[in-house]
């Protein structure tokens, strides 16, 4: 007998050759554990080209077409309307991308599906940069972060634009639904997961992953720092679900971002000044959604 | 039946007719009026296909990669920049031994931009790992549509294949075309048989990292047998349609009075059609010229151009592209596949590019140029471009 | 001449991953100690190496009757890559990372 909180059935194996303590690999878990058997699943490049292995081998229990790197809105599509027409609409079709191939170069095909509003799901695993690569700034790496290709240097050249808001690029494309999760809270993103099951039309998911490896934090810190992304609503859980705005989860009182920036070694570098920079950027992210929310509410 | 079609509205009958369950479609001129056509047999109910209005190229070979993937014939088509913007995924869908079938409308790349035929944007494509044939007519895009699906499905082939036509002379000229009976192209194309496709009872990855000291070489070697063993499904399956349909398609290279030939000048494509004609015209001269038609560039058939070389005295290659190489692809193509077989000159004649009409008059110039060769056994020029303005030597 | 070819046409992937013992890449070995373990199964729900499972109730020791009837957890130590995330989420410290090289000798 056990009382558990999220599906006891595994479609991901181990044996898989992903960094330690990744996230992704978590995420990629839960969304299995969510969507069940009867899933068909497309990777572009990225970590997740990877960690399945080395041919022959697989480590998840659906089938899985892996394509290039700006394709994953394109081949969903494909996979999608073919199994229409052959008459399988139960068949969960899911796009996972990194937010490489997902808020950079995959955003054209990824933008266009939405827009056919195909029955699909897309699930960018964010994990702040190109980690396959060996951690590259993308358009998803957050303010203020050292990556390999924003090195800091005498110049402090670290990647100071805000992080691109894919989730609300999505919103914009007035698709049923659209959320973001994290590993923390797997019950809040298998739950979404079914509820988004049970809608047609695009879906679409922002897990956020920590990388042990690029985040610069020791890897039994993953699932911490996640939570904490969450606790200083610096990564806000929310759903909108035909346009209207959800928070899942409101923090009462909101930890100082800098807990969340110390624990990882791509903050490091961090004056006083650029984490109060940081933390207005936070705040004023927070308001907004805060107001997206009650907007929501009073139309109804 | 018998209509009067362009085309790309024979494209898009012979895509109708064998039945694909996914289209992409994304326009581009000059092939446009194909995924035009489709859509509106499409929405007319004449045709039973999901049509996905991609947003680029790229996209629209991906989409067919992943639908063909899961068990389904897909079609899409497309021209120039289109084509080059698909490049990387056209050799995902030769790797990933997808039997797409794809309708190119040859068109030159820019800048500068043109909009009109030359064969550089197909020829970029010679080492994708697609079977091309390059066709004369509107009959024979049509046809070829029809046999590409079966020779490319065949286990042992899995090949994607691109049906080439050049742009307005055929794309958007129209001629009468024989349209098959459907019942009949069922008969002969049958049921799509998947080799493999994505199935949530076998879970598998499809494509997946292969280490150096991994079968990686293997499986290319697999492609490279396979394009090898096209060679013999192309002949069976022209045969069987020749048969099936009463046509008179030559597998590889439609030779026209090569028998006797001084010299023969080999083509791709609709200046097949303007050289047979010049060489009649010649042949009342008593100048005993021949024209040898290359439908197949991919697999490229060597066998059959070395044959060609001992009926004659010299080949003039006739090229719609250049590749900044020892010469365009055709000519280099044949010269190559010549070498240690056949010791007669072949000169390489670059014309056309961009459009520019190629005449009979400029063949007839360069049928004698190419029959001075042949008398005198010497190639004065390896490369020539021919009819640049203010050229005297061919104005 | 005999060339050994692949038998699908293009790289299809069926070997389940388990083949492949990641137990291997480990520098510290998580330990349960089972006097503490309060089967709460987190340390289940964050292994990102699906490397920790169920087993019957009376496989180990509890420290509540309360507890006893519910299923208790193993490690997996031909997968566990040694990240610590369960012991870093344990919420009664009931794991321990101990350096593997402690262990070296133990599997003969």
């Amino acid at each position: 007998m056990k009382k558990l909180t999220i599906p006891e059935e595994e479609y991901m194996l181990p044996g898989h050759t992903a960094c330690l303590g990744c996230g992704a690999t978590i995420a990629m878990r839960y969304v299995l554990k969510a969507l069940g058997k009867n899933t068909i699943l497309s990777i572009p490049a990225c970590c997740w080209a990877v960690i399945p292995g080395v041919y022959p081998h697989r480590n998840l229990e659906v089938p899985l077409l892996y394509t290039a790197f700006e394709v994953t809105g394109a081949a969903i599509s494909g996979i999608r309307e073919a199994l229409d027409a052959l008459g399988k609409e139960d068949v969960n079709v899911v796009g996972f991308a990194g937010d490489g191939g997902t808020a950079d170069i995959g955003l054209q095909a990824l933008s266009a599906a939405a827009e056919r509003g195909h029955n699909v799901f897309y699930i960018m695993y964010d994990n702040e940069a190109y980690m396959n690569t060996g951690i590259q700034r993308s358009g998803s790496t957050p303010m203020g972060a050292w990556t390999t290709t924003t090195p800091g240097g005498k110049k402090r050249m670290y990647k100071w634009e805000p992080k691109k808001s894919v989730a609300e690029i999505m919103v914009a494309h007035h698709i049923p639904y659209v959320a973001t999760a994290t590993i923390a809270y797997p019950e809040d993103m298998i739950s979404k997961l079914k509820r988004a099951k049970e809608i047609k039309g695009p879906k679409f998911f922002q897990i956020l992953s920590p990388c042990p490896t690029g985040w610069r934090h020791s890897p039994d810190k993953t699932v911490e720092v996640s939570r904490l992304a969450v606790q200083t609503n610096i990564f806000p859980l929310y759903e909108v679900i035909n346009g209207k705005y959800k928070i899942s989860i409101k923090p009462k009182n909101p930890k100082p971002v800098k807990e969340y920036l110390r624990l990882q070694g791509r903050f490091r570098h961090l004056t006083e000044e650029e984490i109060a920079m940081i933390q207005k950027n936070v705040d004023e992210n927070w308001k907004a959604l805060l107001k997206k929310e009650r907007c929501s509410q009073e139309e109804e | 039946m018998r209509m009067i079609l362009t085309g790309n509205e024979s494209a898009a009958w012979g895509a109708k007719l064998s039945r694909p369950k996914v289209i992409a479609a994304y326009p581009i001129t000059p092939q446009t009026s194909i995924i035009e056509t489709i859509a509106d047999f499409i929405a007319n109910g004449e045709m039973d296909a999901r049509y996905i209005r991609v947003e680029s190229e790229h996209s629209a070979m991906a989409a067919c990669i992943a639908a063909q993937n899961t068990g389904v014939r897909t079609y899409t088509a497309t021209s120039a920049h289109g084509l080059a913007l698909m490049h990387e995924v056209l050799i995902w869908a030769s790797g990933a031994r997808l039997p797409i079938v794809m309708s190119v409308v040859n068109r030159a790349m820019a800048p500068p931009w043109s909009v009109w035929t030359d064969q550089l944007d197909t020829m970029a494509e010679r080492d994708s790992g697609w079977i091309q044939v390059y066709t004369q007519n509107n009959q024979e895009v049509l046809d070829s549509i029809i046999m590409s699906y079966k020779i490319a499905e065949k286990h042992n082939i899995l090949m994607p294949t691109m049906v080439i036509e050049d742009a307005f002379i055929l794309s958007h000229t129209s001629e009468g075309v024989e349209i098959p009976d459907q019942k009949d192209v069922d008969d002969f194309l049958g049921e799509y048989n998947p080799a493999f496709k994505l199935d949530p009872d076998e879970p598998a990855g499809f494509g997946s990292l292969i280490m150096p000291e991994g079968p990686y070489m293997e499986f290319r070697y697999k492609m490279a047998l396979a394009m090898e063993e096209a060679r013999n499904e192309i002949k069976k399956v022209v045969e069987e349609y020749n048969e099936k349909f009463n046509r008179s398609y030559s597998p590889f290279i439609e030779e026209y009075r090569t028998e006797d030939a001084d010299a023969i000048m080999v083509v791709l494509g609709t200046i097949g059609s303007t050289a047979k004609d010049v060489v009649d015209r010649m042949r009342e001269k008593g100048k005993k010229v021949g024209v040898a038609r290359v439908r197949y560039f991919r697999p490229f058939p060597a066998d059959e151009m070395r044959a060609l070389a001992k009926k004659t005295n010299m080949i003039g290659v006739v090229d719609r592209s250049y590749s900044f190489g020892p010469g365009a692809d055709l000519y280099a193509e044949t010269k190559s596949v010549l070498y240690g077989y056949a010791n007669i000159p072949v000169k390489n004649y670059v014309m056309g590019l961009g459009g520019r009409d190629i005449t009979p008059q400029i063949l007839e110039k360069v049928f004698n140029d190419m029959l001075s060769i042949a008398k005198e056994g010497v190639v004065d020029r390896e490369v020539e471009w021919v009819g640049l303005q203010g050229d005297k030597r061919w104005s | 001449m005999s060339i050994n070819l692949p038998k699908d046409p293009t790289p299809i992937a069926k070997v389940p991953s388990t083949e492949n013992k990641t137990g291997g890449w480990r520098t510290f070995r998580p330990v349960i100690h089972y006097e503490k373990c309060i089967r709460c199964y987190i340390c289940w729900k964050f292994c990102p190496d699906a490397a920790i499972h169920f087993a019957p109730p009376e496989a180990h020791e509890s420290p509540k009757e309360a507890l006893a009837k519910f299923d208790t957890v193993e490690i997996n130590y031909d997968f566990c890559k040694g990240c610590g995330i369960c012991a870093n989420e344990c919420p009664v410290n009931a794991i321990e990372l101990v350096l593997e090289e402690n262990f070296r000798g133990d599997e003969e």
